[in-house]
C-alpha cells in the first residue's frame, strides 16, 4: 500500500479472471490524442446540499436531531452523553472508558452473552465508547431491524447490569492488554508523549483506558456511580442519521427512551484545569532493544476545540503534516526515504489538547530525521508561498463534501457539532471559512502554536544504536524513561 | 499491502434495491425487492481497456478505481515485493506530469488517492469532486500511457527506501510481524506464487532496478490487463466520452501469459516455533482452502464466524470468556484467486506456565471445538446469525461509492459480471447447517495443517 491506513483484518476475495468482455460491452472507436501539454482545468465543484437537521424533543425532554439519508436502507442511532474521559476523578483514570465498555456486558434482563447473541442475530451492531468530552452508545442497523434493535440499545445505555463477574473478567482482559502495549513501539510512544507533555496527574497525561493500577482499583460501585451521575437525559442527546423520517422514527425513540428520567442530583460540570505548557525543548528516550525503527513524536500543548483559530490551524497543519504532499511527509518520506510516512495533527478537545508530529523512521537515520523535523518546524514559521497556501485551502475545502457520504461519517460530524456546541451554520459556512485563511493568518498561527524551542521530543528505539547520534546533535537535554514510568 | 475489505453480503427479510440513481435529498423509500443490485454500463475502449460506470448522485464526488490484474503472484524469483514497489512508482509522475504533481494536482482539487497490492491484483483509486473527473482521467491515462518516459534509477532508489521502511513498520518492528512472512513460506512450496510475502524480502527490494520496472510495465500495465470503474455523481455517457478522449493515445498491449501454478498441498502437520520480542505467546493454525467463490469458500467464511465472530462464537466463548486463557481469537478465510488460506490466530493470556504448555492447552481446546463441528452441524441460529451479519455488512459497503466501485472491479475480475452482488449474497443465503459441518470435515482436518507458534524471546521482560 502506498500510504498507511488502518490495519487489515482480512484479505480480499477474488478468483478466476474471465477475460471476455461481458454481455453489454460495446466497443468504442478511437479518437485523436488529447492535449497533455497541461493538466485540464477543474471547474468549481458542485455545492454540497446537506439534508436539514430536524430537531425534536422526547416527552422526557431529551433532545433529538434527525438527518435523513435515503441511499441505503440503514440507520445510525447514537446516544451522546456529554461527559467523557475528562470527567474521570484522580486515581480513577479510565473510569468513563471502562463504564462505556461495560455497558454491553449484560443489560436489562439479558446476560452479556445473551445480549451479544441478540444483537449479532439482527445483523446489527451496538458499540459503546468514550472520548475526551463524550460517551456514546451507537446502534447501526438496517431499517428493517430497527424495531427489534432499539430496545436492546436502550437496555445497554440505560439499564447495564455491571455484574461483578463480568467486571472481573473485563479487568483481566484490560490488564493483559497493558502487557501487550509494552511490546509494541507504536503503543509505547503513544503512552509516552502525553505523559511527558501533561504529566501523570493531568487527565491528558494518561491514555483514555487508564493504567494498570487505576483499572485494578475499579469497582462495581465506581461504574454504577459514574453511570447514574452522568448518564441522564439532561446530559444526553439522541442523534438519528439514515433512511428514516421523523414521523417514522420518533414513536420508536419515545418508546425506547421516553420514560428515562433524570436523577435526583443535577449533572456536575467538570472542567479540566489547563496544564502548564511544556517549558523548554527536551528529549525523552525510551529503550526498545533490537528495534528496526525508532518511533518519534514531537510537540507540546496545542489548542481547544473552541479556538478562534480553528480554520487557520486546519490549513496550517495540512501544509505542515496533514496531507500526503505536506512538508513533513515530502521531506522524511519522498526526499529522504527515512520513513514510510510522517504527519502532524492538533487534537482539539474542550481543554487544549496536544499538537504532535510523528514518524517511524529507520534506526540508522534517527538523528538525521530529528534534524529534518526541526528544519520543517522552523520553516513553517516563515511566510508560506501562495501556491502552497492555495493547494492546502482547496484540499481542505473541496474535500469537505466527500466526508458526508455515509451514515457513520455524517453522524460523526453531527456528534462533533453537538458535543462542542458548534453553530447551526457550521457546515454551510465551512468552505468559505477555510478559503478566507490568509498567509498572514498562517504565519501568526505558526509563530504561536509551533514553537520548536519548547517542544517535547520522544523517541522509542534501540538506544545502543541511536543514543549517541542523538546526543551528538546537541538538540536539547536528554532524559531516559522506563516503561514503568509510562504505564503506571 | 491489503486494504481492509470485508466482503460481507446479505439480507433482511425484505431487502431493498440500492444504488439506484436518486436525487440527493429527501426521497421516497426505496422499492422493496429481494434483489440487491448495482446498475452499471460497460464499454470497451478501442485500445482494449474495459470501462465500467455506475451512477450514484447522493454526494457530488466521483471515484476512479483501476484494477491491474497483476500482483505478487506474478513476480519472478529474486524480485519479490516488486509488484508493490512498482505500485509506489505509479505516483512519481509520468510523461506529462512532473514528479510530485500527481498528488499536488489532486490535493488542490480536493481529492485523495491511494493504492494497494495483493497476491493477485493491484488497485488504485482517486476520490475527487465530480467536477474534477477530467483531471483524474488525465493523470490516470498519463501514467498508463507514459510512465516509462520518466522512470529513472534515482526514482527507484527513492521508493525502495520508502518501501523498506514500510516493511520495517509492518514486519520487523511490529509484534508478531515475522509470522506473516514465515507462514506462507511453510504453507506453499518454493516455486508456488504465494510462497513469498507481498511486501517482499529485503534483499530482493535491494536488487530491483529501473530495467525491471520497464519490463514489468510493458508486460502487465497494458489496457488489456486493466479495468477502470468510475462511480459517483456523473452521467455514464459523459464518462464514456471523457474516457475515450483521455485514453485515446494509450497504445494497446497484450494480455500477459497466465502464471503456472504448481500444486500446493499439506499432507501432514507442519510445526514451527519462532521467538519474538513479545510477552504473550501466540498460536496460528493454518489450512489450504478453496479459492474465492469456489465451493467451500462461503462455507468457510461462516465457519470463521461460528468459531470467532463475536462474544458468543465458540472459540471466543470458551477460551476468552469462560476459561480466560486467551486474550484474543480471530478466524478467517483469506480468499484468493489461486487458492485460499484459513487461519485461526489465538494470543494467550499472561501465565506462569511455560509458553509451549500454554499454547498446547489452547490448541487442545480448538481441536475439541473443531471436532464438535465435524461431528454435528451448527445450530440453525448460529448459521443464521452469521448470515444476517454478512448481509448487514453488505449494506454498509454500499454506502460508499468507493466501496461499490472496488466491488464492481472485484466481481468483474473474479466472475466476468461486475454486478455479481446478488449471486454473491445467494452463496451465503443457500447454506444449510450440514454444509458447514461438511466444510469443516473436508477443509479443516486435524492431521493436515500448519501449527505455528510465536513465543517470547528469553529477555523480553521489561
Amino acid at each position: 500500500m502506498r500510504k498507511s491506513t488502518h490495519p487489515t483484518l482480512k484479505s480480499f476475495l477474488f478468483l478466476i479472471v474471465i477475460i471476455l468482455a461481458a454481455i453489454s460491452a460495446a466497443t468504442v472507436a478511437a479518437e485523436q490524442a488529447p492535449d497533455r501539454s497541461k493538466a485540464p482545468a477543474v471547474d468549481s465543484p458542485p455545492a454540497l446540499k446537506l439534508p436539514p437537521i430536524q430537531k425534536r424533543t422526547l416527552t422526557n425532554g431529551i433532545a433529538v436531531s434527525i438527518v435523513e439519508m435515503h441511499k441505503v436502507p440503514v440507520v445510525d442511532v447514537m446516544l451522546i452523553v456529554r461527559s467523557g474521559t475528562a470527567t474521570d476523578p484522580q486515581g480513577k483514570f479510565g473510569l468513563a472508558n471502562l463504564t462505556a465498555d461495560m455497558l454491553d456486558e449484560g443489560a436489562g434482563s439479558r446476560s452479556a452473552l445473551e445480549l451479544a447473541d441478540a444483537i449479532d442475530f439482527l445483523g446489527a451492531s451496538i458499540s459503546t465508547g468514550s472520548s475526551t468530552d463524550s460517551s456514546t452508545v451507537r446502534l447501526h442497523s438496517t431499517v428493517a431491524k430497527l424495531d427489534a434493535a432499539l430496545p436492546l440499545m436502550a437496555d445497554v445505555a440505560l439499564r447495564p447490569s455491571f455484574a461483578q463477574t463480568e467486571l472481573d473478567r473485563v479487568k483481566k482482559l484490560r490488564l493483559s492488554a497493558f502487557v501487550q502495549a509494552r511490546d509494541n513501539p507504536a503503543s509505547i510512544v503513544a503512552a509516552a508523549f502525553p505523559r511527558v507533555v501533561y504529566g501523570p496527574s493531568h487527565r491528558y497525561g494518561t491514555a483514555a483506558g487508564g493504567t494498570e493500577s487505576s483499572i485494578s482499583s475499579m469497582t462495581v460501585a465506581d461504574l454504577k456511580s459514574f453511570h447514574s451521575t452522568f448518564y441522564q437525559p439532561a446530559n444526553a442527546h439522541l442523534l438519528v442519521v439514515g433512511d428514516v423520517t421523523p414521523a417514522s422514527v420518533l414513536p420508536k425513540l419515545e418508546k425506547a427512551f421516553g420514560s428515562w428520567k433524570n436523577g435526583t442530583t443535577p449533572v456536575p460540570k467538570v472542567t479540566l484545569p489547563q496544564a502548564p505548557q511544556h517549558p523548554q525543548r527536551q528529549i525523552y528516550l525510551v529503550d526498545k532493544p533490537g528495534a528496526a525503527q525508532s518511533q518519534i513524536r514531537i510537540g507540546w500543548i496545542g489548542v481547544a476545540r473552541s479556538t478562534p483559530d480553528y480554520f487557520v490551524i486546519e490549513v496550517l497543519n495540512t501544509i505542515l503534516g496533514g496531507s500526503f504532499t505536506s512538508r513533513l511527509n515530502s521531506n522524511l518520506r519522498e526526499q529522504h526515504g527515512y520513513a514510510y510516512g510522517a504527519n502532524s495533527g492538533f487534537a482539539m478537545p474542550a481543554t487544549p489538547g496536544p499538537f504532535q508530529a510523528s514518524a517511524a523512521v529507520q534506526t540508522d537515520k534517527t538523528a538525521e530525521s530529528l534534524q529534518e523535523f526541526f528544519k520543517e518546524f522552523d520553516g513553517i514559521r516563515k511566510p508560506v508561498p501562495a501556491d502552497e497556501l492555495n493547494k492546502a485551502r482547496n484540499n481542505v475545502a473541496l474535500g469537505f463534501p466527500g466526508t458526508f457520504e455515509t451514515t457513520g461519517s455524517m453522524a460523526g460530524h453531527m456528534q462533533e457539532m453537538i458535543v462542542y456546541n458548534l453553530p447551526e451554520t457550521y457546515f454551510s459556512g465551512y468552505v468559505s471559512r477555510v478559503q478566507d485563511v490568509t498567509s498572514a493568518d498562517l504565519q501568526r498561527a505558526a509563530q504561536q502554536y509551533i514553537q520548536p524551542d519548547k517542544f517535547a521530543v520522544v523517541v522509542v528505539g534501540d538506544l545502543s544504536k541511536i543514543e549517541k547520534p542523538i546526543r551528538d546533535l546537541n538538540l536539547a537535554p536528554i532524559k531516559t524513561l522506563t516503561l514503568d514510568e509510562l504505564f503506571k | 499491502m491489503l486494504r481492509p475489505l470485508l466482503l460481507s453480503l446479505l439480507i433482511t427479510s425484505a431487502s431493498l434495491a440500492v444504488g439506484q440513481t436518486r436525487p440527493p435529498s429527501p426521497a421516497p423509500p426505496a422499492q422493496k425487492s429481494d434483489a440487491i443490485s448495482v446498475p452499471y454500463k460497460m464499454f470497451t475502449l478501442a485500445n482494449g481497456l474495459t470501462l465500467i460506470v455506475h451512477e450514484d448522485h447522493s454526494v457530488p464526488v466521483v471515484t476512479v478505481n483501476v484494477w491491474y490484474h497483476v500482483g505478487s503472484a506474478n513476480e519472478k524469483p529474486g524480485r519479490t515485493g516488486f509488484a508493490h514497489l512498482f505500485e509506489h512508482l505509479m505516483f512519481e509522475g509520468s510523461g506529462h506530469v512532473k514528479e510530485g504533481d500527481f498528488d499536488n494536482f489532486l490535493e488542490a482539487a480536493g481529492g485523495d488517492n491511494n493504492a494497494s497490492t495483493a497476491n493477485d491484483r493491484t488497485n488504485y483509486y482517486i476520490n475527487i469532486p465530480s467536477s474534477a473527473l477530467d483531471l483524474a482521467l488525465f493523470l490516470e491515462s498519463d501514467r498508463l500511457g507514459y510512465l516509462l518516459d520518466v522512470v529513472t534509477p534515482a526514482m527507484v532508489d527513492g521508493q525502495r527506501d520508502v518501501v523498506k521502511n514500510e516493511r520495517r513498520q509492518g514486519v520487523e518492528n511490529a509484534p508478531y510481524g515475522m509470522a506473516r512472512v514465515r507462514i506462507p513460506e511453510l504453507l506453499y512450496p518454493k516455486n508456488h506464487p504465494y510462497h513469498w510475502p507481498v511486501i517482499g524480502y529485503m534483499e530482493d527490494l535491494t536488487a530491483a532496478t529501473a530495467d525491471d520496472v520497464k519490463e514489468f510495465f510493458r508486460k502487465y500495465y497494458t489496457p488489456q490487463n486493466a479495468t477502470i470503474v468510475i462511480a459517483g455523481d456523473v452521467i455514464a455517457e459523459d464518462v464514456r466520452r471523457k474516457a475515450e478522449h483521455w485514453f485515446a493515445d494509450v497504445k494497446p498491449g497484450k494480455l500477459p501469459e497466465p502464471i503456472e501454478v504448481p500444486p500446493a498441498q499439506l499432507t501432514t502437520v507442519l510445526k514451527e516455533t519462532i521467538t519474538d520480542r513479545v510477552q504473550l505467546p501466540r498460536l496460528y493454525l493454518s489450512w489450504l482452502t478453496p479459492s474465492g467463490y469456489q465451493p467451500g469458500d462461503a462455507e468457510l467464511d461462516v465457519v470463521a464466524d461460528i468459531l470467532a465472530g463475536g462474544k458468543t462464537s465458540r472459540l471466543y466463548k470458551r477460551l476468552v470468556y469462560d476459561m480466560q486463557i486467551a486474550q484474543s481469537v480471530t478466524a478467517g478465510q483469506a480468499s484468493r484467486q489461486l487458492g485460499s488460506e484459513f487461519d485461526i490466530v489465538i494470543t494467550a493470556r499472561p501465565s506462569s506456565d511455560p509458553p509451549e504448555r500454554v499454547l498446547e492447552r489452547i490448541k487442545s481446546v480448538v481441536d475439541e471445538e473443531l471436532e464438535k463441528l465435524r461431528q454435528s452441524p451448527p445450530d440453525e441460529r448460529e448459521l443464521q446469525r452469521s448470515q444476517n451479519q454478512r448481509e448487514a455488512g453488505f449494506f454498509n459497503r454500499m454506502e460508499r461509492v468507493g466501496g461499490k466501485a472496488d466491488l464492481l472491479n472485484a466481481y468483474y475480475f473474479a466472475t466476468g459480471n461486475p454486478d455479481y452482488f446478488n449471486e454473491d449474497l445467494a452463496r451465503y443465503r443457500a447454506l444449510q447447517p450440514n454444509d458447514i459441518q461438511a466444510a469443516v470435515r473436508r477443509w479443516l482436518p486435524g492431521d493436515r495443517r500448519l501449527e505455528f507458534s510465536v513465543v517470547p524471546a528469553a529477555t523480553t521482560k521489561n
